[in-house]
């Protein structure tokens, strides 16, 4: 092993980040080589996330699809990026929002740079943004659409609009894989559907299972013929109103086996049985969010990341009997159910971390738990 | 879980003096968990010898005990309150060791006293090395290899078998004194050596050295239902090899990857468990190879430390006000965050800024010291700066710690390091000095790159780079030529972009301008013509995902600003800046009283200060906080966006702050100047003017002259007469001020100004002041308030102990005085107040005299509040801070009078006695003479009915372990021997023994003293003497006194002060304190210790 650094050389191009309410923020779109012409570069839903570590997990997880992830943490790209911590294969985010991107990067498990990464998958990096103006704005004015470019600023700003954010679109249906992915181990069989699956999860259920994971589009026959012990549904992006296919698949499946969600597989999961999910003004996404585990009232720190939410009552109303586990103490918003008597668990949050803490991984154990017993 | 309400009376230790390592960050902690323990109900019993203090203030506890910080002192306490709990984890160290001491001794469980906050086996565990080691690798933590020896040969035997490099560290030492680094088995041997002897127990560490790899700490919090959080990461700029407290540390971390912070947050809450700091907050501090990841633990402190103070000022997280409520029961979910009120306090910050400190060391305070750091603590105060980006902080804590930087290079300092040739520098920032970092900016100025300075200071590349960022943006402003340098012309060249991307690096205006050649306010002129406006953001635990109902403000540049400004007229406070010797937390006491005064009377209170662990910097102090740099253009910022809104800025307070805001007077509209105005502080400060003031008030001073040259010196000596004080003009804390009694030392002291003045220190054209020094006199203090209608009160007459000569910051002195005749008392009053008339002042004035054979010399006068405010409060019950702001701010003393606010007294019926606190035992190799030149870093307080007892108290208070038994060791300079004859007749019939130099001896021996054995001149020593060093070492002496005519190492005192202080022998320099304390030592033999709270003697004295 040795000390790894490098610096980069890329050129900044003066644009704007412009919402669909007007607002527009300068900055440089940061390229390795000029940009060709001037216009939009992409549009997306701005969210800013508050995690002060993780920037390549971040850009990498699918959920963060047709969406502008904004840092707070200012000082982004100090310890460059790794082939080990990709969320998936490449970045998902639509672009990348930051006030200052480091030209140097400095680790030793560093492979490459956040701006090679952005640069592959053609996501603007777009710097010297006041980030922090940007995450007030949007904390009052809620989640917007944007775009990212370069010249005139009317023009940019003509092209963004409220299309761009995720309300009413399903994104997560294409956002995983489209063939099934075995990954073979030790323990019960268990099936993931992948609405966009981060890889930290894969990691996390291979320590328990035999893994097998399937596309989201699969039906619950083609889930169940696997002979699963247990089902998990993934996490994914965008708005779970809009994916009309996962009622008649985890209806089918729940009850059968246990079920384990998290995120917008907490959201599915709880629509499936007759909840309504909602969207918050503007989410949870960071990495120091406490949530109250009301079994026993302690508290964890969690990695969250969500625009849509589970609405509480509609849950206690639910055709299922549904008992609130987790709540967020910030702001209350349901975090965790189960449903004792379909042996299903969901939570709203990233048990598995990357990025963020490890508080809560006692969760897959207790899905092994659920798994092991029902065998 | 609730607050207990199985307790009702709760015990507070503080932590005694500021020292190196232990500084105003535990009355910040303390006064904290004073003030949450009363809102809880509970009855607080504090203890702190420190007067300078907040939490020392009556209001704060149920009953306060300025006295002594010993186990013996604190039984009685506790024998007295009968407290049921004691919280040691807000007083630093100090408080922790004697806790551990009090649970040892069985006084607790005699007493049914509960240990909360943290138990004796956790304390025990984090503490001793052996214990805490062997918890690490039960939880399969690694720390560093290393082996404990209580000998020189085991230690050797360790070192070997672990190879060098080689840490020691002494055991049970506070902020690592005596420990260092050993390259090779000499090294080793000394250091050993050095640490056996520093160690209480004779316990030293030798452990395997992992200088180099990268340094991080960790701020732990954890309830008792076993939630935890880590409030904020620290990532120290300088590697492993420097004490965390004299490194340039960043918030949050920089350079680890998620994966790796994770790792390190599981690892600390492993750490907190397994110790068992059961609720509040810890530190733990790792190191990280930068080459693969591998993680050690360094440490744990299993209490707040100067960490989290700095942690708490970075996050707005207070860790100590919350570590008391967990203290007292309840979760981290039961308390609610007060930044945003709306949520808990169960959650991790996240910051959307960098935050950088900067230590301050003295090294010029103590010839014969090398300034280079290590693993032991040297530094004597720090800034914080708070940026958008680590360049802008790290530009922002430079301007902040005074030493006449304008940021990181870009001024006229740069002048020093210019035309050292690369190699040259590159190899100097090597080791790690005070200047480091103006090195390796001045390296890559002269070109060398970042993998040059990372093989040579193993600073992380990030880091470096960050700094050649700011190297290569002075290139854009470099080579411009101007024809009238006006705003607009600037600003045809430079567009907001350009201001933009060097604001954004946290380049000063002041900076920029010298770049290029242009003055400053055209500089700022064309930076607004551009539109880059400086902005302010808010510091709000949440990285502005929640609202922030707390004002916390930090400048920068960037698209929006937060200040909103209210419907109240405003004043701003500006606060006294980093530590220093000479200008400490007095300051900050008076500030923050101002603050509290001007709150109660209506007004918005806003703080200006960048001292991270002072109580003026908590969120809470004041209405609205700004953390910037004390520099001009950084306050005109904040009084610009101050005046831009809402209700008028009534004034600026410049006058509570010691110098530092004084000197930022001169920046700011003399009409916006509170109180005493710039004219009057600069005709107390002008030489001639002051001259002519007294001369017109009839007020002797001492005969003196300004001079520029040694033959001007000289002829003014014939006028004068030896012995003269000379001393720089415009300096602080006596810097370079000497004493000289003939031609042969005045030339000499000529010699070292000029040194001086080479290195910087002091302006060539700067002139020289000589006095007549009155040798014997005794000085006076006297502080008082004046209204602007004429008005007087005299807040107190502090007789020194030391003679004259010695600074009045290293002296002890009295309230009341002891020996001053009614007569004498009566002109100091008409003196003080005839200059305060003439001088026109308005809050607070201080007036140094010198009184010789009846007879009263003015030294001088500073309109201004000194640093006898809070002691003299302390000792008379008025709040003489409290009183002069609220003058300041219009109203008059018989207002202020009639309302209540203060009740005139009269003298009291007890003694209050301040004794200074030097920090020799850091500098082993340092003289530990007291001179003119100020070297204490904090002082005590001893309270009796009896003077002696109260000089006693003082004396134990201090550190100074005056002897019940055994020899004294007596060393007298001709001048001081007749008066040893009552010395020695005194120590002789409370049964001491009588060990004296040759001289000495022979002069006592003519008055019938016996003197039991007589000590040689160094290299001269004849048969049947003993050798002064060897004597002092063998540990049979409790006590030297060793005074001494001139300066300078170059006789025996020099080798008997510093053996005294190497081997931790008490030892005395001038014959009034030795006086005194035979007078101690009388008092103590004669009877025990009574202790009696502030709330008791203030009581009795209504």
């Amino acid at each position: 092993m040795a000390v790894i650094y490098r610096t980069e050389t890329f050129s900044a191009t003066p644009g704007w980040l412009v919402l669909s309410d007007g607002t527009a923020f300068e900055g440089e779109v940061v390229s390795a080589d000029p940009l060709e012409s001037e216009g939009v570069l992409a549009g997306g839903e701005v969210v800013f996330n508050t995690a002060l570590t993780g920037y390549q997990e971040v850009a990498t997880d699918p959920s963060y699809a047709g969406q502008f992830v904004a840092f707070t943490n200012p000082q982004i790209g100090n310890y460059g990026c790794n082939d080990t911590d990709m969320e998936s294969a490449k970045v998902r985010a639509s672009g990348i929002v930051v006030r200052d991107y480091s030209e140097l990067y400095s680790n030793y498990r560093a492979t490459g740079s956040l701006l090679e990464l952005t640069g592959a998958a053609r996501v603007p990096l777009f710097s010297g943004v006041d980030t922090r103006a940007l995450t007030r704005h949007v904390r009052s004015h809620g989640a917007l659409g944007a775009v990212i470019g370069t010249g005139s600023r009317a023009e940019l700003a003509a092209a963004a609009g409220e299309h761009l954010t995720t309300t009413g679109k399903d994104l997560a249906s294409g956002a995983g894989r489209s063939t099934r992915l075995a990954v073979p181990g030790e323990g019960p069989k268990v099936v993931a559907i992948d609405y966009g699956m981060k890889t930290s999860i894969i990691r996390q259920l291979a320590q328990y299972f035999d893994l097998v994971v399937l596309p989201a589009t699969s039906t619950a026959q083609e889930v169940l013929s696997e002979s699963p012990a247990g089902v998990f549904v993934s996490n994914g992006p965008g708005d779970p109103a809009a994916i009309t296919h996962s009622d008649a698949q985890l209806q089918g499946i729940m009850g059968k086996v246990p079920l384990f969600g998290i995120c917008l597989g907490h959201q599915l999961i709880a629509r499936a049985i007759g909840a309504r999910t909602y969207k918050l003004e503007f989410g949870h996404h960071g990495g120091n969010h406490p949530v109250s585990r009301l079994s026993d009232r302690v508290v964890e720190i969690t990695s969250q990341n969500h625009n849509y939410a589970v609405d509480r009552e509609s849950l206690q109303s639910a055709v299922v009997p549904a008992k609130v586990t987790h709540v967020n103490l910030n702001d209350g918003v349901v975090e965790g159910f189960a449903l004792p008597d379909e042996r299903t668990i969901s939570v709203q949050y990233h048990p598995e971390a990357a990025p963020g803490p490890h508080d809560s991984f006692y969760l897959f154990e207790q899905f092994y738990q659920m798994v092991a017993e029902a065998r | 879980m609730p607050r207990r309400d199985d307790l009702s009376s709760i015990l507070v230790i503080g932590s005694g003096p500021i020292v190196i390592g232990q500084a105003c960050e535990f009355d910040y902690s303390g006064t904290q968990a004073c003030r949450v323990l009363k809102e809880e109900g509970y009855r607080v019993v504090l203890a702190n010898s420190n007067p300078a203090t907040i939490m020392t203030d009556p209001g704060f506890a149920d009953a306060t005990y300025i006295e002594p910080l010993e186990a013996t002192v604190l039984e009685a306490i506790i024998a007295k309150e009968r407290p049921d709990a004691l919280l040691p984890t807000l007083g630093g160290q100090t408080a922790l060791n004697l806790a551990m001491q009090l649970h040892e001794s069985g006084v607790l469980t005699s007493y049914g006293v509960e240990l909360i906050g943290a138990n004796a086996l956790a304390i025990e565990t984090a503490e001793n090395r052996e214990l805490f080691k062997a918890a690490m690798q039960d939880i399969g933590l690694r720390v560093p290899r290393s082996g404990f020896a209580y000998t020189l040969e085991e230690a050797m035997e360790v070192a070997v078998e672990i190879g060098f490099p080689i840490v020691v560290r002494p055991s049970y030492i506070l902020g690592g004194a005596g420990t260092g680094i050993a390259k090779d088995e000499d090294e080793f041997a000394e250091i050993a050596r050095f640490g056996l002897a520093a160690s209480p127990i004779s316990e030293i560490l030798v452990e395997e050295s992992i200088a180099g790899w990268k340094e991080f700490e960790l701020e732990v919090m954890r309830d008792g239902a076993d939630n935890a959080v880590i409030v904020c990461s620290i990532e120290n700029l300088d590697p492993m090899g420097v004490h965390t407290g004299d490194s340039i540390t960043v918030a949050p971390a920089q350079t680890l990857t998620d994966v790796e912070y994770q790792l390190m947050r599981d690892a600390a809450f492993r750490v907190i468990r397994r110790i068992g700091v059961e609720t509040g907050g810890s530190n733990i501090q790792f190191a990280v190879n930068p080459a693969d990841g591998e993680m050690v633990v360094i440490e744990m402190n299993p209490r707040v430390s100067r960490s989290s103070a700095l942690a708490s000022k970075a996050t707005g997280f207070p860790i100590a006000k919350i570590a008391t409520k967990l203290a007292v029961g309840y979760r981290l979910d039961e308390v609610r965050n007060d930044i945003t009120r709306l949520t808990p306090a169960s959650f991790e910050p996240s910051i959307d800024y960098v935050v950088t400190k900067v230590p301050r060391w003295a090294f010029e305070k103590f010839p014969g010291v090398a300034p280079i750091l290590s693993t032991r603590m040297q530094s004597v105060g720090e800034a914080m700066a708070i940026g958008r980006t680590f360049a802008e902080s790290l530009q922002k804590a430079l301007r902040s710690i005074e030493l006449g930087r304008w940021g990181l290079g870009a001024d006229p300092a740069d002048k020093e390091l210019e035309g050292v040739e690369v190699g040259e520098l590159v190899s100097r920032a090597s080791v790690a000095t005070p200047n480091r970092i103006f090195e390796v900016e001045a390296a890559m100025r002269a070109g060398a790159s970042v993998e040059d300075l990372y093989a040579t200071t193993q600073i992380d590349p990030w880091f470096l780079h960050q700094i050649m960022r700011i190297v290569q943006e002075k290139e854009a402003w470099k080579g411009h030529e101007f024809v009238r340098g006006t705003a607009s012309e600037i600003a045809d060249v430079f567009s907001k972009r350009d201001f933009m991307r060097a604001k954004r690096l946290g380049f000063s205006d002041a900076q920029l301008a010298h770049l290029l050649g242009v003055d400053a306010v055209e500089l700022t002129g064309a930076r607004k013509l551009v539109g880059v406006p400086t902005i302010f953001k808010t510091v709000d635990t949440c990285a502005a995902e929640f609202e922030a109902k707390t004002p916390y403000h930090y400048s920068s540049y960037d698209a929006e600003t937060e200040v909103r400004t209210g419907a109240k007229p405003k004043v701003i406070i500006l606060g006294s800046g980093p530590n220093r010797i000479g200008q400490g937390i007095e300051f900050d006491y008076c500030c923050v009283h101002a603050s509290y005064a001007l709150r109660e009377a209506g007004y918005e209170t806003i703080m200006v200060n960048c001292n991270p662990e002072t109580v003026s910097t908590d969120y809470d102090t004041s209405d609205k906080l700004y953390l910037e740099p004390l520099f001009p253009e950084d306050l005109r910022e904040v009084i610009e966006a101050e005046t831009a809104g809402g209700a008028p800025l009534h004034g600026v307070i410049v006058s509570l702050g010691g110098q530092t805001p004084l000197k930022l007077a001169q920046s700011i509209s003399p009409a916006l100047v509170l109180g005493t105005s710039p004219d009057s502080i600069d005709a107390a400060e002008d030489r001639k003017r002051w001259a002519a003031l007294c001369d017109e008030l009839r007020i002797p001073q001492p005969a003196g002259a300004t001079v520029t040259s040694l033959p001007e010196a000289l002829a003014a000596v014939t006028d004068i007469g030896y012995p003269v004080l000379v001393r720089p003009s415009y300096v602080l804390g006596g810097r370079a001020m000497e004493i000289v009694y003939d031609r042969e030392e005045l030339v000499e002291a000529f010699s070292r100004l000029e040194k001086l003045s080479a290195e910087g220190e002091h302006a060539k054209d700067r002139p020289i002041l000589i006095d007549s020094f009155l040798e014997d006199a005794i000085e006076v203090d006297v502080d008082a308030i004046r209204d602007a209608g004429g008005d007087f009160l005299l807040g107190g007459i502090m007789e020194h102990i030391e003679e004259a000569g010695i600074h009045s910051g290293d002296s002890a002195c009295v309230i009341p005085p002891i020996t001053l005749a009614a007569d004498t008392i009566a002109t100091l009053e008409a003196y003080t107040r005839a200059i305060a008339d003439s001088l026109e002042v308005v809050g607070l004035i201080n007036v140094q005299y010198a009184v010789k054979a009846g007879q009263v010399f003015v030294i001088e006068a500073n309109p201004r509040a000194s640093r006898t405010v809070p002691f003299v409060s302390k000792a008379t019950a008025v709040p003489l801070v409290k009183i002069a702001t609220l003058i300041m701010a219009g109203e008059s003393i018989a207002s202020l009078e009639a309302r209540g606010i203060f009740e005139r007294k009269g003298e009291a019926p007890y003694y209050s006695v301040k004794e200074a606190v030097l920090p020799f035992s850091r500098f082993p190799s340092s003289d530990t003479l007291l001179g003119p030149e100020m070297r204490s870093t904090g002082e005590v307080m001893g309270i009796d009915s009896d003077f002696a007892m109260a000089f006693a108290k003082s004396q134990l208070a201090a550190g100074q372990n005056l002897p019940s038994e055994g020899d004294i060791f007596l060393s007298l300079a001709d001048k001081d021997k007749p008066a040893g004859v009552e010395l020695a007749k005194g120590l002789d019939s409370l049964g001491f023994g009588l060990v004296a130099t040759s001289g000495t001896a022979d002069f006592l021996k003519r008055y019938g003293i016996e003197v039991a054995n007589v000590v040689g001149k160094l290299g001269e020593i004849k048969e049947g003497e003993l050798d002064a060093v060897s004597l002092i070492s063998s540990g049979s002496v409790g006590l030297v006194v060793n005074t001494p005519r001139g300066r300078g190492p170059r006789g025996d005192g020099y080798h008997i002060r510093t053996a005294a202080n190497k081997y931790k022998v008490p030892c005395i320099t001038t014959m009034s304190a030795a006086l005194a304390a035979v007078r101690a030592l009388g008092a103590m033999a004669a009877g025990d210790l009574v202790v009696k709270s502030i709330q008791e003697h203030h009581a009795e004295s209504a």
